[in-house]
């Protein structure tokens, strides 16, 4: 349903911009089902969503953000449990839409250098250089001195490769 | 540098020295090599006795940076060392508000290559994200094609041709999985005293051909087999240089052992193989890594290793907890990769950019394998003769065209003479067929000098080193300035071989005694004397005259 909805809002909106900005609020009014004003109910037969240590410290490592305390640690769970709800909506037979140009060609670009030799530029956003290279930390951010270690080990690893 | 990588395959299954076509008479096409003896090979060939009982499972998956002007998604030039961070666009750095635009010519070398891998194509394929969290992949995702790639269910045939040429070529063939466009990573180089890494992001967003097979092989040598045909493959279609040594060409190797019948053993993974003789390394020390672990009773985990080419074992690379989540997710800022045939190209919305899969289809050169075959059947020659041809770029066309010019050329001595004269030169002075400095047409010449008996093949030899020593007089010239031609008339050869008798009694004595090998010694004489300008067989003969008649 909510495919459908953006292939026409999506073709219509071709014709004209405004045009469709008119017919996506007219069809919002028409239709009962989507609310006037945002609005949100939790589900209720949810079950609240634990988070294991092991995953908070995964996650604390892709992110580099600490969730190390206990409220941290709640509003994440709060935040997966309120996802979640959209498995309630059936979606069987229906095919994922990833973008609303599933329906164009894509562009294909002929094979001649118009970019590049920039670096100079490229790297102004780096907040540490050395020569032309960017500067990064060995790996991810170590969360602890045993990390640490385990990040030097890799790029030694890394270097004997 | 394409000689260099000839080169790293000879020295991986020795070079290929003093062949002789006489020996090599299997006219036999390939396919004619039945289903038994194939399965003979694959038992007999490569595992020792200390695999038995086991039977082991080997996938590869094939990164081929492609050939272009510019990366997959960007309009920055694709290019090995340069300076650092000099071939990057803002899109390469994933600066905010960047869009990928692709790049026709990376889309028209995968399907060349999904082509001639019978593959069937994808006539839609999309894009995804596959996120890691590296320092040398700015967008924190790789561009890829997990759902719905370029071409799937592809094949590729191939030979293992045995070094020692004792056993005839055993025909082998893996089911290729799938073929996908997705994007390079840029390159870190770590600075482990200052606990930094360095970021070249020249590499990042170059476009690759993945390839994964399915899991067909058993061992390492076949594994090798299939890289350097799929290398050859590549450098026949121009869609990759295969230069493994300089990262164009990348191997992951999965492997898995279990008792035969029984389902298959947790699997681990050899990154970053770049050799072909590496890859026959790392697959075989991986499978008797396995079984080692198996009999000893202990669990295979599955993990991710690199192969240590110094110490020639894998070693464990990431930590063994677990696999990594890639968060797949459909790309949404491409729509998705439209190809045509003949029949809906007119249909495109961009005519003149859009790729026909029948044009390419059209356009497919001949792929080593046929051209092995082609070889072996038009010029009456052993396929592992023909191996040998195909296997340096470039010495086919040169061996057509010394043929071309003039046909009746074509000798046991032709083939001899380039698959070891020629490609010994090469090998040592690292050069390619296409800028030796001894070419076809010359060639051709001292192949006649000799054919004709103007030389001795000895001249021939120090008349090619001299021309890779940048000679560049012409060949009479050489030979007449040093009397190099060789001695025919009878009268002289014959007092040539009367002054060596006079003056070697104690081996004429010998001779007459009975021992008749005492005669290569005065042969050796006529030989150091005249340096080498007697042919041979006269020379023999006339002592052998003169000896007798005593």
């Amino acid at each position: 349903m909510i495919r459908n909805m953006s292939r026409l809002f999506f073709v219509r909106r071709n014709s004209s911009l405004a045009l469709g900005r008119i017919i996506y609020s007219e069809y919002t009014t028409s239709n009962s089902k989507i609310p006037q004003k945002p609005q949100w109910r939790e589900s209720k037969k949810k079950n609240k969503v634990k988070v294991d240590p092991q995953t908070i410290e995964n996650l604390e490592r892709l992110a580099l953000v600490n969730f190390n305390s206990s409220a941290g640690v709640e509003r994440l769970e709060h935040a997966i449990t309120l996802a979640e709800q959209l498995d309630d909506v059936d979606t069987t037979g229906v095919e994922p839409m990833a973008s609303v140009l599933e329906d164009r060609e894509l562009y294909l670009r002929d094979d001649t250098v118009t970019e590049g030799y920039c670096a100079e530029e490229i790297l102004m956003n780096a907040a540490k250089t050395c020569e032309e290279y960017f500067v990064a930390p060995p790996g991810n951010i170590p969360l602890s001195a045993q990390a640490t270690q385990q990040a030097s080990e890799r790029t030694r690893k890394e270097e004997d490769r | 540098m394409a000689t260099y990588i000839g080169k790293s395959w000879l020295s991986a299954v020795g070079k290929p020295v003093a062949i002789s076509p006489r020996k090599l008479c299997s006219k036999k096409p390939i396919n004619r090599w039945k289903e038994s003896v194939r399965r003979h090979y694959s038992v007999n060939a490569d595992c020792s006795s200390s695999h038995e009982g086991w039977s082991s499972m080997v996938g590869l998956e094939i990164h081929a940076q492609i050939l272009s002007n510019t990366k997959l998604f960007s309009a920055s030039k694709a290019e090995f060392m340069a300076p650092p961070n000099s071939l990057v666009s803002f899109f390469d750095a994933s600066l905010p508000g960047t869009l990928p635009v692709l790049n026709r010519r990376c889309v028209e070398a995968g399907v060349l290559t999904a082509l001639a891998l019978s593959c069937s194509i994808n006539m839609r394929s999309v894009f995804d994200r596959k996120h890691y969290f590296y320092a040398d992949l700015p967008a924190g995702y790789q561009i890829t094609q997990q759902r719905l790639p370029l071409a799937v269910d592809g094949q590729v045939h191939f030979n293992i041709f045995d070094e020692r040429r004792k056993r005839p070529p055993s025909y082998r063939s893996v089911r290729i999985k799938q073929v996908q466009l997705e994007q390079d990573s840029g390159k870190s180089l770590h600075d482990e005293e200052n606990a930094e890494t360095l970021v070249d992001l020249n590499r990042a967003g170059v476009g690759l051909m993945e390839l994964v097979t399915e899991p067909d092989l058993t061992n390492g040598t076949d594994s090798a087999a299939l890289v350097r045909e799929l290398q050859l493959l590549f450098q026949a279609l121009g869609t990759c240089d295969g230069k493994m040594d300089e990262g164009s060409l990348r191997v992951d190797a999965n492997v898995s052992v279990s008792r035969p019948g029984q389902p298959p053993g947790v699997r681990s993974e050899v990154k970053n193989i770049n050799s072909v003789r590496f890859v026959k390394q790392a697959v075989d020390f991986e499978i008797k890594r396995h079984i080692k672990l198996l009999e000893r009773g202990e669990k295979i985990q599955y993990e991710t290793r690199s192969f240590d080419n110094s110490l020639g074992i894998t070693v464990p690379m990431r930590d063994k907890e677990g696999k990594i989540d890639y968060r797949f997710m459909a790309e949404p800022n491409l729509p998705p990769l439209i190809l045509h045939d003949n029949t809906t190209i007119h249909q495109s919305c961009q005519p003149l950019r859009a790729i026909n899969v029948d044009a390419l289809r059209d356009s497919l050169p001949e792929l080593p394998r046929a051209r092995r075959q082609r070889l072996a059947d038009q010029y009456a020659m052993s396929l592992d003769v023909a191996y040998v041809l195909v296997n340096e770029p470039g010495l086919v066309e040169y061996f057509e065209s010394v043929l071309q010019e003039d046909s009746t050329r074509y000798s046991k001595r032709v083939l001899n003479w380039l698959t070891t004269e020629l490609l010994k030169h090469l090998n040592l002075n690292h050069i390619s067929v296409s800028s030796s400095p001894l070419c076809a047409s010359l060639f051709g010449e001292l192949i006649d000098l000799m054919q004709r008996g103007t030389i001795s093949a000895k001249t021939g030899k120090t008349l090619t080193a001299m021309i890779f020593d940048g000679d560049k007089r012409d060949l009479m010239e050489i030979i007449e300035e040093n009397g190099w031609g060789l001695i025919t008339d009878e009268d002289a050869i014959r007092q040539i071989c009367e002054g060596i008798i006079k003056n070697s009694a104690n081996t004429v004595e010998e001779y007459r005694r009975g021992n008749k090998k005492a005669i290569n010694r005065l042969m050796g004489d006529v030989q150091k004397e005249t340096q080498g300008r007697v042919e041979p067989g006269i020379a023999m003969a006339t002592f052998k005259q003169l000896l007798e008649s005593r």
